[in-house]
């Protein structure tokens, strides 16, 4: 079963020593799906070719949820994917999704109750399940209760979910760390080719 | 280096150590002066910073409960983090991205040039550029300012390149790489830039000047410096003659303690510095400490602010390099055709993935704003940083309905853009896009201001003692031995980025003070 690296909670300021520049993240190892026992499973499997598949030692990828259920976290993946639609991110990254919101809910009875609520109130929208409705249907879903707090928990948490992990550098093409691989002094900082260079008076030549 | 006793009463205790504390530290101690420097934050250092966005700003960022009001739209999108600075040795000088500008000359006159604007309370610094021109170049000096004292500019990267296009072809003439504190060469024992491109989250090779990295250890070399991280100051007090006797301040376990001193500087950046003369009111300073005047905490000053990013059809990399690569300085006079006072500098900008999400739209959704994270390697941006105006309703004061965790009242930043404010962002905004388009951009965005991370104003100085909180010197109109020591004594923004103007303020009154101390006067 496929590795899914996932951010670790912020630390804490003076737990914050990262002595090689280098910035590890915190895979969570899970295990095969029949060891799996939490309270839902969310799977998938990453697209061939795909700029992801050197990050996994295979395609197939889980997410344990330990407080919601499979289908409640397919709603918060679905409602990622609506909120901030990208073709190109994998939904191994909207279960990043799921999977913080499950750990909040795990924390806090009112965030469990303003998430199960929210679902719930997105299903009945939907006329059954917001996971399978169709596009459209889910954009005007959401488009009416922007601004409320259930809206307001998870687009702010996608922020964070969606864009601070590997995967999202990976496929939105931003390399992260650069100290360790000694900056970019000698990696491109000034490889656009597509305009003409600045003169030196402008922009004087590297003193290296 | 040495510790000195707590009831030892010689010594200068400065409260803060940033630009302009860490700063007075060094060079009171280069005099000769007993150095006690608090620092609420704990001490980092280049092999410790975090090349992560996020976790940078979980280690270094000033995350105390702070509150906001008004109409600024910071008040919307970050209700809790009014500003973008630091809790750390050094402060926000490990966040500052380097850019090192004098204020121009009728920016000390800004009352004077621009006249009777409504709705300000502008004011005349009691200075001139005149009086500060040799601490400017003291000060550009000490910080290895490129384009000064025959250092050359810094490698311009991909994203200067690309301001640089549209600047030109739009006929502007002042862009270049700028004029930063960020070594081109090795100097003063620290090495040159290798361009990482996390200037704001701590520069992990040292080339960026700061005064963890640059002023702190030399003052420590003198062995006059006792530098106590971790300790928050909650008090200053005062005896009955009404001068200043020591500070009472919280260890990084909690524990009270009190430090005696025979002069106090205050450099807590501008929201905290009049927050901590709010807090020290007694039954003789009801209001606060050196607030005779009211004027503690007023005229609350974040710079005119916003940025513009740019899409292109091929790749730019913004995240290589340094975080402010160049400038266009054409917009930064004092031109009333534009339809508002002042001027502003473009400067270019790059954020990482994970704060470019953050950032660029706070509150945005949806599929325009995942165009824009799709084509985040074709992305260029800048910042737009101007003179914003001084008023009286703009203020810091303590919301006793909130609590930090030492229970004292956390500050409340209430904050109007004044209609000078807006007509100048609505024009930078404007001449922004302008140049990305003259580059060819496919599209533009205006991104609204980040929390605040030039704070100023808040205890200014002026020439009369009910215009303001402290003299020309810093030393405040009401307590001979309390010195106002960063940006906080700003009369006026200016255009410029403000941390040379508070290096140069600090080196000149640490020239004062010594002068003071010697003839018994303080």
């Amino acid at each position: 079963m496929k590795v899914i690296p996932i951010i670790g909670a912020a630390p804490k300021g003076s737990a914050c020593t990262e002595e090689a520049g280098d910035v590890p993240r915190i895979d969570l190892p899970l295990t095969r799906r029949e060891f799996l026992q939490g309270s839902g499973i969310l799977t998938g499997t990453l697209a061939a070719g795909s700029v992801l598949t050197s990050l996994a030692p295979s395609r197939a990828w889980a997410v344990e949820l330990k407080t919601l259920t499979a289908a409640e976290g397919d709603a918060l993946m679905k409602m990622g994917r609506v909120l901030y639609p990208h073709a190109k991110l994998a939904d191994a990254v909207y279960a990043l999704l799921a999977k913080d919101l499950d750990a909040d809910a795990g924390k806090s009875a009112d965030a469990l109750k303003l998430l199960r609520d929210g679902v719930a109130a997105l299903d009945q929208a939907a006329g059954g399940s917001f996971a399978n409705a169709g596009a459209a249907k889910q954009l005007e879903i959401i488009k009416a209760i922007e601004g409320q707090p259930f809206f307001n928990t998870v687009r702010g948490k996608c922020i964070t979910s969606l864009y601070d992990n590997d995967m999202a550098f990976a496929t939105f093409g931003y390399p992260g760390a650069s100290f360790d691989k000694g900056g970019y002094i000698t990696r491109g900082f000034q490889d656009l080719k597509w305009l003409p260079d600045p003169p030196a008076a402008a922009s004087p030549p590297s003193g290296r | 280096m040495p510790s000195f006793d707590f009831n030892d009463d010689s010594v200068v205790v400065i409260i803060g150590s940033g630009a302009g504390g860490g700063t007075l530290a060094n060079e009171l101690c280069q005099k000769g002066a007993k150095v006690v420097l608090l620092e609420a934050g704990a001490r980092q250092s280049p092999a410790t910073f975090i090349n992560d966005e996020w976790k940078s700003f979980v280690q270094i960022a000033w995350l105390d409960p702070r509150t906001t009001s008004g109409t600024w739209r910071v008040a919307k999108d970050f209700s809790g983090l009014p500003a973008w600075i630091c809790k750390t040795v050094g402060g926000s000088t490990a966040h500052w991205a380097g850019a090192s500008l004098r204020l121009q000359p009728h920016e000390f006159k800004a009352r004077t040039t621009y006249g009777d604007v409504k709705g300000t309370s502008l004011l005349d610094w009691p200075l001139t550029l005149k009086e500060l021109e040799p601490y400017y170049a003291r000060a550009e000096n000490k910080m290895g300012v490129t384009r000064t004292n025959g250092i050359p500019g810094l490698p311009g990267n991909n994203n200067f390149k690309v301001m640089y296009a549209g600047a030109t072809k739009l006929g502007y003439k002042a862009c270049h790489t700028g004029r930063m504190a960020i070594n081109s060469r090795p100097r003063d024992g620290r090495g040159s830039c290798l361009q990482i491109g996390f200037c704001f989250q701590g520069c992990k090779s040292g080339a960026k000047w700061s005064t963890l990295q640059a002023e702190i250890p030399k003052a420590e070399a003198t062995g006059k410096l006792d530098l106590r991280p971790e300790s928050h100051v909650v008090r200053i007090e005062h005896n009955d003659a009404g001068k200043v006797t020591g500070v009472v301040y919280r260890d990084s376990a909690g524990k009270e303690l009190r430090q005696k001193a025979r002069v106090v500087c205050v450099a807590g950046n501008s929201i905290e510095t009049p927050r901590l003369l709010l807090l020290s009111a007694s039954s003789k300073f009801p209001d606060g400490l050196a607030n005779s005047s009211g004027q503690v905490g007023r005229n609350y000053m974040r710079h005119m602010t916003g940025s513009v990013y740019a899409v292109f059809k091929d790749d730019v990399n913004i995240y290589r390099g340094t975080t402010m690569a160049g400038i266009i300085q054409d917009e930064a006079g004092n031109n009333s055709k534009r339809g508002f006072v002042g001027g502003y500098e473009m400067e270019t900008l790059s954020l990482g993935l994970p704060f470019m999400a953050a950032f660029l739209n706070p509150g945005g959704w949806g599929a325009d704003f995942a165009w824009f994270m799709d084509n985040y390697p074709r992305m260029a941006g800048m910042w737009l940083v101007g003179e914003d105006m001084p008023r009286e309703t703009n203020r810091v004061t303590l919301n006793s309905n909130v609590k930090d965790k030492w229970g004292n009242p956390a500050p409340n930043v209430h904050f109007d853009d004044h209609e000078n404010d807006i007509r100048m962002r609505d024009h930078a905004f404007g001449q922004g896009e302008a140049v990305y388009k003259a580059a060819g951009a496919v599209k533009t965005f205006r991104t609204p201001p980040y929390p605040s991370t030039h704070n100023l104003g808040t205890c200014r100085m002026s020439a009369k003692p009910s215009d303001g909180v402290c003299n020309k010197w810093g030393q405040t109109h009401d307590i001979k031995n309390l010195f106002i020591s960063d940006g906080s004594q700003f009369t006026t923004g200016g255009a410029e980025n403000p941390t040379l103007t508070i290096v140069t303020l600090a080196i000149r009154q640490a020239e004062y003070i010594a002068g003071q101390m010697g003839k018994r006067a303080i």
